[in-house]
C-alpha cells in the first residue's frame, strides 16, 4: 500500500502535495491514500483524485503544530501503508525523519525523480548542494520517500476518492508556538515556478521595485543573493543558496548576481536559468541557457515592457 | 546545561566533487574538510548559552580519523570535549542512530543539529534523533536560548518564520541567522591540544539502505546571449521557445 501526507497551508493543498500524489499513483498497483491533519476546505479532496488519490483520511483532534504528535498521529493511520510520499517542505522535512523511526522505515529526503523499481526500490536524491545526485537502494520493507517540490511532473490520474474522518487524542505537547508570521497572498520561494533574483549589481535596496515588477508581471517570487540579504536589502528569506535556500523553479532569472559557487548551490537545479549581468566573465554565464551581457538598469526596463506585451 | 553539537565534517564550499570506482565513491583527493557550516553555528550558540547558563559543550562527530583535525577546530572554537563515532558516516540514519546512543548516555538537556549537511544534504538528524530520543524536535531555528528551564527558539516554516518554545531536554537544528560563527583564536588553538577527544565504535545497527552509485548533473549547453539593445528578445525565447513564462 502506497500513502502520502498531505500537508495542507489552512486548509489548501499546495502544489508539492499533488506532486507527491501523482508520485504515488505512478508507483502504486492499489490506489493512494493520503493522511492529512486538519480539515481541507471544500473542493481540496477533488484536487487529489485528480492526481490519483483514492482515499483520503482526514485526522482530527489536533492542534497547533508539534512535530511529535503529527508524526505520531500520522504513524498511527497507516494502516497498512508500506511506502510513504511527503514533500519536502519544511513541514516535510521536520516530520518525516520521526515517521521513519515510528514506522522503522528507510528514509530518503531531496528525492527528485520516481524510483528504479528493476531491482529493489531505487531512488535518485539530490547531494552535495546541487553539485551531485545518488541513487539509494532504500531496503527495509517500509519506506519514506520525501520528494523535492517542483521535481515530478504533475500526470493526471483521475479517480474516485472516498473521506474517512478519525480522530488522534494528542499526547502531552512538549513544544508551544508562541507567534507565527507567514506572509499572505506572497508565493513561498520553494514553491515558485519562476523566480526572478538579483545581487549586489542593483546597487542598493531603492533600486528594487524593477526587480519586483517583472517579477510581479511573470507571477513569479523575488529572491537575492546573500550579501543582499546580509546588508539588509532584502529579507533574509529570500536569500538562496548554499546556507540560503534551495529552489528548483522552472525559470531563474538572476540580475547583477556574479554566480560563486556557493550562490549556484542554491539554484543550478533550475530548469532554464538566464543570467544578466555587465560583466561578460560573470562565472554565472557557465551555468546559464540564456544570458545577455549588459547593465541591468538599461535591460530591465526593457524586459518589463517585453513581459508587458507579451501579456497582451 | 550540558549541550551536545552533533557536528558533521564536509567539504569545503568551493570543492569540485567528482566521484571514483566507477563512480560508486565520493572522491576525497585533494579535498579540503571543515566543520558543516550549520554545525559552526550550533556550536557557537551552544557556547553563548553555557557561558550564560554555566555547563558544558560536547562535540560529536561520527566520522573517520580524517576528521579529528576538524573536531579540533572546534575544541579551538571553544567546545570542552569530543566525541568521534569511528565510522563512515554516509547514511543519515545510521549517523542519527551513532548518536541517540551518545545523547542517552551522556545525560544532556540539550542537542543541537545543523539544518542539513553540505554533503549528503538529508536534512533527517535532527527529527530522527528527536524520535529516537522521544524528544521534541524545532527544525530550522534563527533564534536560540534557554530561559528559566524552558528553551526558546524562531524557525523558519513554509511562507513564514514562528516562535515556538519547548520543555527540555530538546533537540534543535541551526538555520543561517542564528548567530555569527566565531573563529579559533591562539589561545583556544593552544587550548585545543590537550581538550580530550574520545573516540569511540559505533553501536550496530540494521541497515537502511545502500548507496549504489552517484552522478554530477547533466552540464549545461553553452549559454544563448541576446543583445542588450534588443532585450525582448528573451522575452520572446522564454516564451516561445523554452515555453517556461
Ligand atoms: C561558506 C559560504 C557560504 C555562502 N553562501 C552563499 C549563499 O547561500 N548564497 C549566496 O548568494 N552567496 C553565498 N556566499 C557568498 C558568495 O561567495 C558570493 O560572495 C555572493 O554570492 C556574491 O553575491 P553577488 O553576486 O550578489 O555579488 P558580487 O559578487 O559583488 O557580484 C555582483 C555582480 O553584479 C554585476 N553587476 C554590477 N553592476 C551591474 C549592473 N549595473 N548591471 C548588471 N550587472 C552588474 C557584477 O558584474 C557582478 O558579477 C557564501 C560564501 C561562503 C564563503
Ligand atoms: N557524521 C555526522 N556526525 C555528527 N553529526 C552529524 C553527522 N552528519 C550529520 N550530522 C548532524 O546532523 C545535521 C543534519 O545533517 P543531515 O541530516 O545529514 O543533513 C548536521 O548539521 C549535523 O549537526
Amino acid at each position: 500500500m502506497t500513502g502520502i501526507y498531505a500537508e495542507n497551508s489552512e486548509g489548501i493543498f499546495k502544489k508539492s502535495v499533488l506532486e507527491a500524489a501523482s508520485y504515488a499513483s505512478q508507483i502504486s498497483t492499489d490506489g493512494v491514500t493520503a493522511i492529512c491533519i486538519g480539515s481541507p476546505k471544500d473542493g481540496e479532496a477533488d484536487k487529489l483524485a485528480k492526481y490519483g488519490v483514492t482515499k483520503l483520511k482526514i485526522v482530527e483532534g489536533l492542534t497547533a503544530f508539534d512535530a511529535q504528535n503529527y508524526s505520531q498521529a500520522i504513524a498511527a493511520n497507516l494502516n497498512g501503508i508500506k511506502t510513504l510520499i511527503m514533500a519536502n517542505t519544511y513541514e516535510g522535512k521536520s516530520l518525516a525523519p520521526r515517521v521513519s523511526v515510528l514506522m522503522k522505515a528507510s528514509l530518503a529526503t531531496n528525492v527528485v525523480a520516481l524510483p528504479d523499481t528493476s531491482n529493489g526500490f531505487v531512488v535518485k536524491r539530490g547531494v552535495f548542494s546541487g553539485k551531485g545526485f545518488a541513487h539509494v537502494q532504500l531496503s527495509r520493507d517500509h519506506k519514506i520517500v520525501a520528494i523535492t517540490p517542483n521535481s515530478i511532473e504533475l500526470k493526471e490520474k483521475l479517480v474516485s476518492i472516498s473521506i474517512e474522518k478519525t480522530s488522534f487524542t494528542e499526547t502531552v505537547k512538549l513544544t508551544t508556538i508562541t507567534a507565527s508570521n507567514k506572509a499572505v497572498g506572497k508565493i513561498p520561494l520553494t514553491e515558485a515556478e519562476i523566480v526572478v533574483s538579483a545581487g549586489r549589481g542593483m546597487k542598493g535596496p531603492e533600486n528594487w521595485g524593477m526587480v519586483e515588477e517583472l517579477a510581479g508581471l511573470l507571477g513569479a517570487a523575488t529572491a537575492c543573493s546573500k550579501p543582499v540579504s546580509d546588508m539588509e536589502w532584502r529579507p533574509h528569506s529570500e536569500h538562496v543558496g548554499q546556507t540560503g535556500i534551495t529552489i528548483k523553479p522552472n525559470l531563474y532569472i538572476a540580475i547583477g548576481i556574479s554566480g560563486a559557487i556557493q550562490h549556484l548551490a542554491g539554484v543550478s537545479s533550475s530548469k532554464v536559468i538566464v543570467v544578466i549581468n555587465k560583466d561578460p566573465e560573470a562565472p554565472f554565464f557557465k551555468a546559464a541557457d540564456y544570458g545577455i551581457v549588459g547593465d541591468a538598469f538599461e535591460i530591465l526596463p526593457q524586459l518589463i515592457a517585453a513581459a508587458k506585451a507579451a501579456q497582451n | 546545561m550540558k549541550i551536545l553539537v552533533c557536528m558533521s565534517v564536509v567539504p569545503d564550499t568551493t570543492t569540485k566533487i567528482t566521484f571514483t570506482d566507477n563512480n560508486t565513491k565520493f572522491n576525497t583527493a585533494g579535498v579540503q574538510f571543515i566543520i558543516n557550516p550549520y554545525d559552526e553555528l550550533s556550536l557557537t550558540k551552544a557556547l553563548e548559552i553555557t557561558e550564560k547558563l554555566g555547563g558544558s559543550v560536547t562535540v560529536a562527530t561520527v566520522g573517520l580519523a580524517y576528521t579529528d583535525a576538524v573536531i579540533r577546530k572546534a575544541l579551538a572554537i571553544g567546545a570542552n570535549d569530543a566525541i568521534r563515532i569511528n565510522a563512515n558516516p554516509i547514511d543519515g540514519q545510521f549517523v542519527a542512530e551513532q548518536l541517540a546512543a551518545i545523547a542517552q548516555q551522556g545525560g544532556y538537556e540539550m542537542v543541537l543539529t545543523g539544518r542539513e549537511s553540505i554533503d549528503y544534504n538529508g536534512g533527517q538528524v535532527c527529527g530522527l534523533l528527536g524520535a529516537l530520543l522521544n524528544w521534541p524536535s524545532v527544525n530550522v531555528c534563527t533564534k536560540m536560548d534557554v530561559v528559566d528551564g524552558k528553551a526558546h527558539f524562531e524557525r523558519d516554516i513554509d511562507g513564514g518564520r514562528e516562535t515556538i518554545e519547548a520543555v527540555l531536554p530538546v533537540v534543535a537544528s541551526a538555520q543561517k541567522d542564528l548567530c555569527e560563527p566565531r573563529i579559533p583564536n591562539m589561545k583556544g588553538i593552544m587550548a585545543a591540544r590537550t581538550k580530550p577527544l574520545t573516540v569511540v565504535e559505533p553501536i550496530a545497527v540494521d541497515g537502511f539502505g545502500q548507496y549504489n552509485a552517484f552522478e554530477n548533473p547533466i552540464a549545461k549547453q553553452a549559454v544563448k546571449l541576446f543583445d542588450a539593445q534588443n532585450a525582448a528578445q528573451l522575452i520572446d525565447a522564454l516564451k516561445n521557445e523554452a515555453k517556461v513564462i
